[in-house]
């Protein structure tokens, strides 16, 4: 056999063995699964396909948990999962469906609103594909995901992506936001079709209101603060004062501009009878100026470079040496939720919700987030889901 | 909408595996050593987006 024949076969055996192990690679981590332990107060747990069957046997067929309260009372739905590589808007609801328990009225949970999100990171971004919570019987890990859905389930996108019902021109690649995509419709694409399921759910369950939680980069303006439908401004304002006096942190109020669409904030609350709030704590990870994007860096929200861009006036809130951690960040969300049922209950008593065994900010802070995720190997498997 | 974006996805498939099969020719014609090792290092995107890895 000539030399250069011998070659060939041991450069192409090299691109086979790149190729099998990448492929293997990008494989788990599309495929990674998420054990979830349902807590003593998760009574029952459907499919988002129940309310549209349009979206049923797709990736974005997800879990909806249900916590039925002991006593009558109002339905909250709490979205985590619409922006997946914001980790804490999935971590807070998971906190709830494996410890919760409603007292009075309905909690219904949602951990990967965008499930086909959850299995891509950003394309050139250079993102882990995953990470790891710390809990006292080992480890519990996570898949990275991303702003947009995965294009292996979405492809491809249009030059321009015109909104409907709007007709409003957004950017291309937001056709595959599940936080452009409101209010959906039946015959759309894949995220259109998530986010009518959702429409869909939030109409049959009655919904009194609904919840869409986020993380922000510290240069984008939206940060730390409540953005809401004008009809539940009362709400979210009583919310943010009573966060920011009696909690220890600042969250703000915005109000949903009327002429942008597609957000949560804006379609729910107009196509529908529920109070739209969406919540935004900071992360450090997806500032443009950051350094390493790194698991560290995602768990942490320490970085040189984004507090270098604080100290010249760039960012919309502060940080120091200390970063954002994902305790303080799922901290914030866990509080501003159980801060919103209070607030409701005060202004609704007739129609309550109450709401046992979540820690709020400072305990969350104190233990740790893995000090209230459930070891999935010690409880009865038909306890056990995954995402 | 839905449907053209399936056409143009099927569409899409074939030219990756018309792309990918040319330039797995092309390796095997090449006698250059730094032709085979590009070929190799180009063919592996379209490898893992034709088995919908990436």
């Amino acid at each position: 056999m000539a030399d250069h024949s011998i070659r060939k076969i041991v450069v192409s055996i090299f691109g086979l063995l790149l190729f099998i192990f990448s492929g293997i690679s990008f494989y788990k981590s599309r495929h990674l699964k998420e054990p979830v332990v349902l807590g003593p107060g998760v009574t029952e747990v459907k499919k988002l396909s129940e309310y549209f069957p349009g979206i049923k046997g797709s990736i974005n067929d997800c879990n909806v948990y249900f916590l039925e309260g002991k006593e009558k009372g109002a339905t909250l739905l709490v979205m985590g999962g619409s922006h997946p590589e914001e980790p804490a808007g999935r971590l807070a609801p998971w906190l709830f469906v494996e410890n919760g328990v409603m007292e009075q009225g309905r909690l219904i949970l949602v951990l990967s609103a965008n499930r086909s999100g959850t299995t891509v990171t950003r394309i050139g971004g250079g993102y882990p594909p995953d990470y790891t919570i710390s809990t006292p019987w080992g480890g519990q890990t996570f898949r990275m995901g991303d702003r947009w859905s995965n294009p292996l389930d979405q492809w491809p996108d249009p030059e321009v992506y015109i909104h409907y019902p709007s007709k409003q021109n957004l950017a291309y690649v937001d056709i595959r936001n599940l936080n452009r995509t409101w209010p959906g419709r039946p015959n759309g694409t894949l995220t259109e079709k998530t986010c009518y399921a959702f429409m869909e759910l939030i109409r049959k369950e009655k919904v009194d209101i609904f919840i869409d939680l986020h993380e922000a980069e510290l240069q984008y303006p939206v940060i730390s603060t409540i953005v809401t439908h004008e009809d539940g401004q009362e709400l979210a304002t009583f919310v943010s004062m009573m966060l920011t006096d009696m909690e220890g942190f600042n969250m703000g109020t915005e109000f949903s501009p009327k002429n942008l669409h597609g957000l949560s904030h804006r379609e729910v609350g107009d196509y529908s009878d529920a109070i739209s709030l969406l919540f935004e704590a900071p992360e450090p990870f997806l500032d443009a100026t950051r350094g390493k994007t790194t698991r560290e860096q995602l768990l942490t929200g320490k970085d040189e470079f984004v507090v270098k861009a604080g100290k010249h006036g760039l960012l919309f809130e502060k940080i120091d040496e200390n970063g954002w951690p994902i305790d303080v960040r799922v901290g914030r969300h866990t509080s501003a939720i159980l801060q919103t049922m209070e607030s409701w209950t005060e202004d609704h008593p007739e129609r309550p919700l109450a709401c046992q065994n979540v820690p709020r900010y400072a305990e969350v802070i104190e233990n740790g987030i893995g000090t209230y995720l459930q070891d999935f190997r010690k409880v009865d498997s038909k306890r056990v889901i995954f995402e | 909408m839905s449907i053209l974006m399936s056409i143009i996805t099927v569409i899409y498939y074939l030219l990756i595996a018309y792309i990918t099969v040319i330039l797995i020719v092309n390796l095997i014609k090449t006698r250059k050593w730094n032709k085979e090792i590009l070929y190799v290092i180009v063919i592996l995107p379209f490898l893992l987006r034709l088995f919908r890895l990436k």
